[in-house]
């Protein structure tokens, strides 16, 4: 059959060889762009002091997206074989015919930006044996049983790998090529005390083995579990909230959402005519930096092929920009901000912010519990997806957490809401940690102090 | 999809190392999208996935591998692979006879979509833009998008079966953001079902596109929602979430053998008012949740979870029924060949009672009437669920008055079910959705009659 790339491939030569192909048979007055994807990943499941399951794939495929006569088609396969590659260009093409014309159609093209260099790719997780990732999955199990007697129950330890690698080739001359490695461990797990259980989790994120901690990863779901235990429904009131890290990296992965040119153009971003306002806390600067190589999410380049770039969005709470694609930035009369993202080969690319941070402030979590005196630790939120609507900006999710009192927290709270408004959170933001932590997802975690949200208990 | 000699090749090599237990899941699946937003077809899209997942299982331990490449060697080494993560003790050679078993598919397809030319699909979504817009001066945009999928699986097993499945799903959506003085508020409506082009014979996108026109236009008008635990009435077909998110998981025996379910343990106990009776069908014609087999092989069944409000049964897949000695419930499947199957829900619904509807809400002081609940999420260990209220009015003196803006409902599912003191003699199927477990996404269909819940904590700002 030919052509279908060899699995043990080391480099994306091969990769880069099927994008100039497919480029190659571009018609005059037609742009053609392939993303070519290949990944590898294994995941280890213990469970009971047994392995439950060793799961190892290999996943590759391209996505043909073609732009005619201001018209533009898309299609995907999830195989690298010559005889599909032929039929998914065709695809794109006819799917094209169908589309609406728009002049500000068109790919990414070259504009000088330099490509960064990042560290992503580690070999040591290539050679990292199998019989050490179950050994890693096994040991994590036994860790979280032996972190806390009250502990009853791992639902699941797991260890789980993936590398990747890529590349985007364009007609209009853009042919970039990325790899990375990425490896976690995570569990979840059961406190049970009397008739009651709790839950928690707990993770520890790397691009190679030695990256992971184990036994953060066991504590903090042992902790989360048992301090949840004896949690009761707070009364409804008006109250300040401090958002643990991992609570503000979700809310700030949904106000990035907000920011995306795309949002602001198409009518559904609720600060699409407040650039230069006031908008946040005096004190709240936020920026979107994929080159950040602390971040989990950096990548040399965006999903069109260019090159990642930091984007200050808020400064001293004043709005400074939108995130844009080539596509939405060229119909702004801008520049791309290297903000194109697609799920892997299989979708067109969209905008977003890849990397979100806050810029820290003065203290840790201990001293700001101490500021506030009296309020709710939110630990865990819930229904982010059905809760909060990023077009109007009513938020409302469901919590766990801790009561605040006397400046140090004091007993559990569960089974209750937080809500407000995303306009008024931040506004009412009073504060900002010093504790900033990477974390696996598009936002990076940091203690965040809010004033006056409403909190919905008995 | 694969000749039937390769395949019993493949479960014989999958074998090799000493196995209990080997499958081959093969599926090909085209898939066709086409979005409008901003007044434009954006685009068209194209998708093709084909391959094959092999799962070996020895002992409590299952090895997986998968493949996209179909090639008697591709397949080959991906059977080897499993059977090394599931290495056992013995080995030798086990030959394996297949016995191919007839599919019975719940829902005929009359119009393949494939067959049906894209100009078709790109005018629906033309005409639900014009209709939504012409609907109200306030709609200031509106994004629509159709969806087609042809998923043809094949499963082959150690057991000797040898089966396949024919799955055909057809969805449109709509989306509107209406601008009004307040700011911006949002509206949908989504119709999907198990069938093919057909659904438009039973669907006018026109009127879809309007009744998500008047949600997001109702809601520019609306107050804050209240805050604190009040009565909240659910509207028939418009809170099936509700049961999916309360008990449905927790009834899964995976969960449930790892002590993460609050339900484990109390098959024959009262769990529930007496008024509920849950079910869970895969067989339901034309539902979003609905098929023929499931994607270990098992034919869709009807399996009645609460009875009078007695736990009768959870729902199976074949690792868990194997473990206990029982038959499987057709509850097993994946998202894809790339995935392991676990224990899923396909349509899952309360069965309706003999209150008037109407009566409920007379009956009704102060509370919420939710016409239409949003996704949710729950903590099947502590029980503990959310869910949004996408289209919701306040119930003031046994009537329902203002509409109300989004927020989430909060409670927990045990205390829920005892909680129900109505259920109405109507019934309506909800929205189709997608029920995510472990990362897996899988098509269910829901459905209830309009009910109440004597308390559920409201999540809004106002007091």
């Amino acid at each position: 059959m030919g052509g279908a790339a060899s699995p043990s491939s080391s480099s994306s030569l091969d990769l880069l060889d099927i994008g100039d192909r497919i480029v190659a048979r571009a018609r005059d007055g037609e742009q053609v762009e392939a993303v070519v994807g290949r990944s590898r990943h294994t995941e280890v499941r213990a469970y009971d002091g047994d392995v439950e399951s060793l799961s190892s794939a290999e996943s590759q495929g391209v996505g043909v997206r073609v732009v005619a006569g201001e018209r533009q088609g898309f299609a995907y396969a999830g195989t690298l074989d010559d005889d599909v590659l032929d039929e998914t260009l065709a695809e794109a093409r006819d799917n094209a015919e169908f589309a609406t014309t728009d002049p500000h159609l068109g790919l990414a093209e070259p504009d000088g930006v330099a490509v960064p260099t990042l560290d992503l790719f580690r070999p040591a997780l290539a050679e990292f044996p199998a019989d050490r990732k179950v050994a890693l999955a096994l040991e994590l199990e036994r860790a979280v049983r032996a972190a806390d007697p009250r502990i009853t129950g791992v639902e699941a330890a797991e260890f789980v790998d993936a590398m990747g690698e890529g590349c985007v080739v364009t007609s209009t001359g853009i042919r970039t090529t990325g790899r990375s490695t990425a490896c976690y461990v995570a569990t979840y797990c059961l406190a049970t005390e009397g008739d009651e259980t709790q839950t928690g989790f707990g993770f520890s994120v790397g691009r190679e083995p030695d990256d992971l901690d184990l036994e953060v990863a066991a504590a903090d779901a042992a902790r989360r579990a048992t301090r949840l235990l004896g949690a009761t429904k707070p009364q409804s009131g008006r109250v300040t909230v401090v958002l643990d890290p991992y609570v503000t990296a979700q809310f700030l992965a949904i106000l990035g959402g907000t920011m995306s040119g795309e949002a602001v153009q198409k009518g559904r971003s609720l600060f699409a005519d407040r650039l230069g306002e006031d908008v946040a806390a005096s004190g709240l600067s936020l920026v979107d930096d994929p080159t950040n190589p602390l971040a989990y999410t950096s990548s040399e380049t965006d999903g069109e092929g260019l090159a990642s770039r930091r984007n200050p969005l808020v400064d001293g709470g004043v709005l400074q920009r939108f995130v844009h694609n080539a596509y939405t930035a060229r119909k702004a009369g801008t520049a791309s901000t290297g903000s194109a993202v697609r799920g892997g080969f299989k979708t067109t690319p969209g905008v977003g912010c890849r990397a979100l941070s806050l810029a820290p402030g003065q203290h840790d979590q201990p001293t700001l519990l101490d500021q506030v005196g009296e309020g709710v630790l939110v630990s865990s939120v819930t229904g982010l997806h059905s809760g909060v609507n990023p077009v109007s900006g009513d938020f409302s999710t469901g919590a766990e957490g801790l009561r605040i009192s006397g400046g140090t927290l004091g007993e559990p709270l569960r089974e209750f809401t937080m809500a407000s408004t995303i306009q008024r959170m931040l506004k009412d933001v009073v504060a900002v940690g010093a504790d900033v932590e990477w974390l696996p997802m598009s936002a990076a975690g940091v203690s965040l102090v809010i004033g006056d949200v409403t909190i919905s208990g008995t | 999809m694969i000749d039937e000699s390769v395949i019993s090749g493949l479960l014989g090599t999958a074998l090799r190392t000493g196995a209990d237990f080997a499958e081959v899941f093969a599926e090909d699946k085209r898939s066709t999208s086409a979005v409008l937003d901003d007044g434009r077809i954006e685009e068209l899209s194209s998708g093709r996935d084909r391959g094959a997942g092999i799962r070996v299982v020895t002992g409590e331990t299952t090895g997986f591998a998968h493949t996209a490449d179909l090639s008697e060697a591709g397949l080959r080494s991906a059977a080897e692979a499993a059977a090394a993560a599931a290495a056992g003790g013995g080995g030798g050679t086990r030959v394996i006879e297949l016995t191919r078993r007839p599919t019975t598919n719940p829902t005929p397809v009359e119009v393949q979509p494939a067959d049906v030319p894209k100009a078709a699909k790109v005018e629906l979504l033309r005409r639900a833009d014009e209709a939504a817009r012409a609907r109200s001066r306030s709609v200031t945009q509106v994004s629509a998008r159709y969806g087609d999928s042809r998923r043809r699986i094949l499963v082959a097993n150690s057991d000797g079966l040898l089966t396949s499945d024919d799955q055909v799903r057809t969805l449109f959506s709509v989306g509107v953001v209406a601008t009004g003085d307040t700011g911006m508020q949002t509206g949908r409506q989504s119709v999907g079902h198990t069938v093919g082009f057909e659904l438009f014979d039973r669907y006018d996108v026109d009127e879809l596109a309007g009744r998500a026109a008047d949600r997001a236009t109702t809601k520019l008008g609306a107050r804050p929602a209240p805050s604190g635990e009040m009565p909240v009435v659910i509207g028939k077909g418009g809170g099936g979430v509700l049961f999916h998110e309360a008990c449905g998981h927790g009834l899964e025996a995976d969960l449930v053998a790892k002590s993460a379910s609050v339900f484990k343990g109390r098959r024959g106990e009262q769990v529930a008012s007496p008024l509920v009776t849950l079910v869970d069908d895969g067989t339901m014609a034309t539902e979003w949740g609905a098929f023929g087999v499931d994607d270990e092989g098992t034919p869709a069944q009807r399996n009645t979870l609460i009875e009078g409000g007695v736990l009768t049964d959870y729902m199976w897949d074949f690792l868990r029924a194997r473990k206990e000695g029982r038959a499987r419930s057709g509850n097993g499947r994946r998202q894809s060949y790339q995935h392991l199957p676990m224990v899923r829900m396909t349509n899952t619904y309360l069965l309706a009672g003999h209150d008037d509807p109407d009566d409920i809400i007379a009956s009704t002081d102060r509370g919420v009437y939710v016409a239409q609940l949003g996704g949710g999420s729950v903590n099947t260990a502590t029980g503990d669920f959310v869910f949004g209220m996408w289209e919701a009015y306040l119930i003031e003196d046994g009537e329902i008055t203002d509409p109300i803006r989004e927020g989430n409902l909060i409670g927990n599912g045990p205390k829920v079910l005892t909680d129900i003191d109505a259920l109405a003699g109507d019934f309506a199927m909800g929205s189709p959705g997608t029920c995510g477990k472990d990362g897996q996404g899988v098509p269910v269909g829901d459905g209830v009659p309009t009910l109440r819940v004597a308390r559920l904590t409201v999540g809004g700002t106002a007091a």
